[in-house]
């Protein structure tokens, strides 16, 4: 935009949410440019941070008139660009709605605005024995309005579900200010299921102000264990073994030795340090079948070479367990300086294999690799460590993280399990959709947002993209 | 370079995740990525490469962080937080000239607060302005607005500030099982007499010899904490003298920023050899009162008590020093109590040191967050471990109408453990 768009635009946008509410100094700015995802980058031109659904619908009726492109932003954890602008000179920025509107413990139910953070939302159900149970490993900082747009996934989501089924209702803003509210109080109203497409659609149809959310009663008893494995290989051959004996874990995760190492320095839990691959294995429900259900998976890992099974003492070493789990990504700063986190999907038989086939990937782009997912859905997140400040380094690693992705479709899953398309895996998308697929979802987005000013250029691959995979459009800001 | 500046210079493994982001009591006021932890550190290395001006934007948002070091805690891969902040002010201090008024407010805050002759002069007459109802003045519309703001941090009537002068050596109540050194400090000494007397009781009537050598006054904490470096190691290396002399099996503090800074002596004499060995011994011993009782054997609680109790963690115990459990477990012990858990009880309060003085806006803001999550435990006590968080809860608390009394840790655990103590001894 120019400079005097730019000016008169923040004027406008100050007068609906106060001269505090927008930020167009550069130096302010330049920390917006990018999330979780640090291979490309952009700054806004203006950030604006409404406070309530009004507010919203005002400013998005004032972009509409200016035609003017933005992006939504929760907290920015999202690790595929998600809220990257890219032809969309303003942002908004979800963070000063943060409050829980209503706690409703008899209902079960929840309403948040959408700036609320995940773990938020469990801990004020907690004194009434109840949670939120879409937990992602970032539930402590990602907002429940990026959750909505990514479907966000979590450990317990294996049993339990992703986002979707635990969402009850939304109030979306139109890309035009207009307010609708789709869904409800209960479940599955008549009519078209619009919430289910709009959970996912990664910030393309308007602007989540607010969710209904479901909680759950805390489970009654859980058992968590620890399977010790000196191998990658062995421990995928248990998740397949596992999930094929028609046992369903509330949980079930795998970290292999370069996360062990990584998180072991970080929280000193007492992880086997020489271990190939622990998995993590959490059942829950009524105490009567717990104990049988933990023996069939002891029995399981060790049929596939499991050097040591533990099991949490208490409550106290479960949560330390989690803890672990949920920080590995984060501990990697001990490891490199940046990383990227692909988000891979197969289908659980197939996850020795696709195991083996990152290990080499890794060894022919001469990367460091390491494994912590969600193993029983077969959602991988190899996890490429590099150095920004080398291109050379960074190149291979947005070569190698294709490659991965390539050998997920090919082995019969997919790009993305939870992290979204975003900007990183919009030239892959014809991998997996046909053209034809793609004028489909096109079509469903324009009905939301015909101007395509709500988030523009992600998900969706420009014209040439649709007829060769290329490499990223824009390198990383090195 | 010294060694703050260098981990600036370094800017640490920070790998942009924003796990930290919701830890951070500016970022939940004020929602703004650049005053989130992640944020800051990504400004840094703009001003540390040079791509964003050093100027009165980006040195306001470096001002704005407390330091409370929430985010350090959070943080998985290991960021220290606490030494990127110290050493980012230590660069904007060297290279950024701020406008007089702040030059002077600052300089002011660095040379008096760690001076105990200013500060019990200050004591001294803030008493008798008390005496003469000068708070009430706080109410009224006769003074600017940031003198009344001002007003609030002085003491009720009932706890008023206190000068006190310890003896180098207090022997125990019955045989000495243990030998303490105990930090007299700058502003504990000149206006908290109360806590300090009531702590030195604990400490005695449980078998400790307290120890207080007379050279070891200001810590270094506060200038350390604001980017004076100098001023604040010339403190630190008396403090480091005064202590290591002694043959103590602990040094003790009863202010959260002190046994925080102290800890770190270590750290900031690294690249001195004739200091370092001494800073790390000294560094090794400092144990805050709470969590030194904690491991006493012999502690227990004398007599009951009833009422109902919350807990506050002032961010230089439980993030600079790691002490969560161990006030929270002694206060439980006590029979009577009535324990109710406090929302948000690790979000800074806003006190941090001087930021009060320097921020009071959004100092303000938290303290009355704050108050808000206090008033809902529906306690009779707050209890905490830091003056500063003492002064800035209870002001808020008053202005929000609610009598809730605020009690520093040594002085709740004074009523409820010596009584018994003297009883049975
Ligand atoms: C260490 C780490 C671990 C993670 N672990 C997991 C995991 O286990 N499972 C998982 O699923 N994800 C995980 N993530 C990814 C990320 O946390 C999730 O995608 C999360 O839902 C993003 O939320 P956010 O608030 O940060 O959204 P942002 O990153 O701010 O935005 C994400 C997308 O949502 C859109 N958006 C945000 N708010 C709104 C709104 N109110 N209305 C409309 N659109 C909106 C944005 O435009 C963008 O496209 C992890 C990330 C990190 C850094
Ligand atoms: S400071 Fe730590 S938690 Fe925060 S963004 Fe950086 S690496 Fe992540
Ligand atoms: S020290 Fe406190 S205020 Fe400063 S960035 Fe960290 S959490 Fe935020």
């Amino acid at each position: 935009m120019s400079f005097m768009t730019t000016s008169r635009l923040v004027g406008w946008l100050q007068d609906i949410v106060g001269n505090d509410g927008v930020v167009s100094h550069p130096t302010e700015l330049s920390v917006y440019d990018c999330d979780g995802y640090t291979l490309e980058k952009s700054a806004p031109d203006v950030v604006v941070l409404p406070r309530s659904t009004d507010e919203v619908a005002a400013v998005l009726k004032r972009l509409q008139c200016e035609g003017v492109p933005f992006v939504p932003r929760g907290t920015g954890t999202g690790l595929s660009g998600g809220c990257l602008p890219l032809g969309a000179p303003v942002m908004v920025s979800l963070s000063r709605m943060n409050r829980i509107l209503e706690l409703d413990p008899a209902n079960r139910r929840a309403v948040v605005q959408s700036g609320v953070i995940n773990s938020w939302v469990s801990r004020a159900a907690k004194p009434h024995g109840l949670h939120y149970v879409p937990d992602p490993s970032s539930q402590m900082a990602c907002s429940i309005g990026g959750n909505v747009a990514e479907n966000s996934g979590g450990p317990h989501t294996l049993k339990y579900g992703v986002t979707t089924n635990h969402v009850l209702g939304v109030t979306l803003v139109l890309p035009d200010g207009e307010v609708v509210r789709l869904g409800g109080m209960t479940e599955d109203g008549p009519g078209y299921d619009l919430l289910g497409v709009t959970v996912g659609s990664e910030g393309t149809f308007g602007i989540v102000t607010e969710a209904i959310l479901k909680l759950q009663p805390l489970p009654q008893g859980c058992k968590t264990l620890l399977a010790v494995f000196d191998s990658v290989a062995d421990g995928s051959a248990a998740v397949s073994a596992i999930i094929a004996g028609g046992i369903v874990p509330a949980a079930l995760e795998m970290l292999d030795h370069l996360i062990i190492q990584a998180v072991e320095d970080a929280f000193h839990f007492g992880f086997p340090r020489a271990a190939g691959a622990v998995l993590i294995a959490e059942l829950d429900g009524l105490e009567a079948g717990l104990e049988r259900a933990a023996g069939k998976v002891r029995e399981v890992c060790e049929a596939n070479g499991a050097t040591e099974i533990r099991v949490a003492r208490d409550d106290r070493e479960r949560e330390a367990l989690w803890k672990c789990r949920k920080r590995a990504f984060g501990a990697l700063g001990r490891l490199a300086p940046n990383f990227c986190c692909q988000d891979g999907v197969v289908p659980p038989n197939r996850l020795p294999e696709i195991m083996e086939r990152v290990a080499a990937i890794g060894k022919a782009y001469d990367l460091r690799i390491g494994n912590v997912f969600h193993a029983g859905d077969g959602n991988i997140h190899p996890i490429l460590l590099y150095d920004e400040r080398d291109r050379d380094e960074t190149e291979r690693v947005v070569a190698a993280g294709r490659e991965i992705l390539r050998e997920c479709v090919r082995l019969g899953g997919s790009l993305t399990g939870e992290h979204g398309i975003g900007v990183e895996k919009v030239a892959l998308m014809p991998l997996i959709f046909t053209p034809d697929d793609l004028r489909t979802m096109e079509a469903v987005r324009a009905v939301f947002d015909p101007g395509d000013r709500c988030n523009p250029n992600k998900i969706f691959p420009s014209a040439e993209e649709r007829v060769e995979v290329r490499t990223p459009r824009r390198q990383a800001a090195m | 370079m010294s060694s703050k500046l260098a981990d600036f210079e370094d800017s640490g493994n920070c790998i942009h995740c924003g796990l930290c982001i919701a830890s951070c009591p500016t970022f939940l006021e004020l929602g703004t990525e650049i005053d989130s932890p992640r944020g800051r550190i990504q400004l840094m290395r703009s001003l540390r490469d040079g791509t964003v001006p050093l100027d009165d934007t980006s040195v306001r948002h470096l001002d704005l962080c407390l330091g409370c070091r929430a985010c350090e805690t959070t943080c998985p891969s290991g960021v220290r937080y606490g030494a990127l902040i110290e050493g980012a002010r230590e660069f904007v201090e060297s290279r950024h000239r701020r406008s007089w008024w702040e030059r002077m407010k600052r300089g002011l805050l660095n040379r008096a607060l760690p001076n105990p002759t200013i500060m019990k002069t200050f004591g001294w007459a803030v008493r008798w302005m008390t005496r003469l109802g000068l708070r009430r003045l706080a109410g009224t519309r006769l003074l600017p607005a940031s003198v009344r703001r001002s007003l609030r941090y002085l003491p009720e009537p009932e706890t008023p500030f206190r000068s006190v002068n310890l003896p180098e050596i207090t022997a125990p109540a019955g045989a000495a099982r243990h030998r303490v050194g105990l930090l007299a400090g700058c502003v504990m000494q000149s206006l908290f007499g109360d806590t300090h007397a009531s702590t030195v009781r604990l400490l005695t009537q449980h078998g400790c010899e307290v120890r207080v050598p007379p050279g070891a006054g200001c810590c270094g904490a506060l200038p350390l904490h604001n980017g004076d470096r100098e001023r604040g190691l010339a403190l630190a290396r008396r403090t480091v003298a005064a202590f290591d002399g002694l043959d103590v099996d602990a040094v003790l503090t009863n202010a959260a920023g002190c046994g925080a800074a102290m800890r770190e002596y270590g750290a900031h004499f690294k690249d001195h050899p004739g200091y370092r060995a001494a800073a790390e011994r000294v560094a090794a011993k400092v144990r805050d009162v709470a969590e030194f009782l904690h491991g006493l054997p012999e502690f227990a609680p004398g007599r009951s008590v009833n009422v109902k109790v919350a807990y506050h963690d002032a961010c230089h115990l439980l993030n600079g020093q790691g002490v969560e459990a161990q006030p929270r477990e002694l206060l439980k012990n006590i029979a009577g109590i009535e324990w109710i858990d406090l929302q948000e009880a690790d979000v800074c309060c806003g006190s941090a040191g001087t930021y009060n003085l320097t921020e009071p806006e959004l100092a303000g803001r938290l303290a009355a967050r704050k108050a808000r999550n206090v008033v809902a435990t529906g306690a009779d006590v707050l209890v905490t471990g830091n003056p500063g968080c003492i002064l800035q809860i209870r002001a808020a608390l008053r202005e929000q109408g609610s009598t809730i009394r605020v009690v520093h840790t040594a002085d709740f655990l004074a009523e409820a453990y010596t009584h018994g103590a003297q009883a049975r001894s």
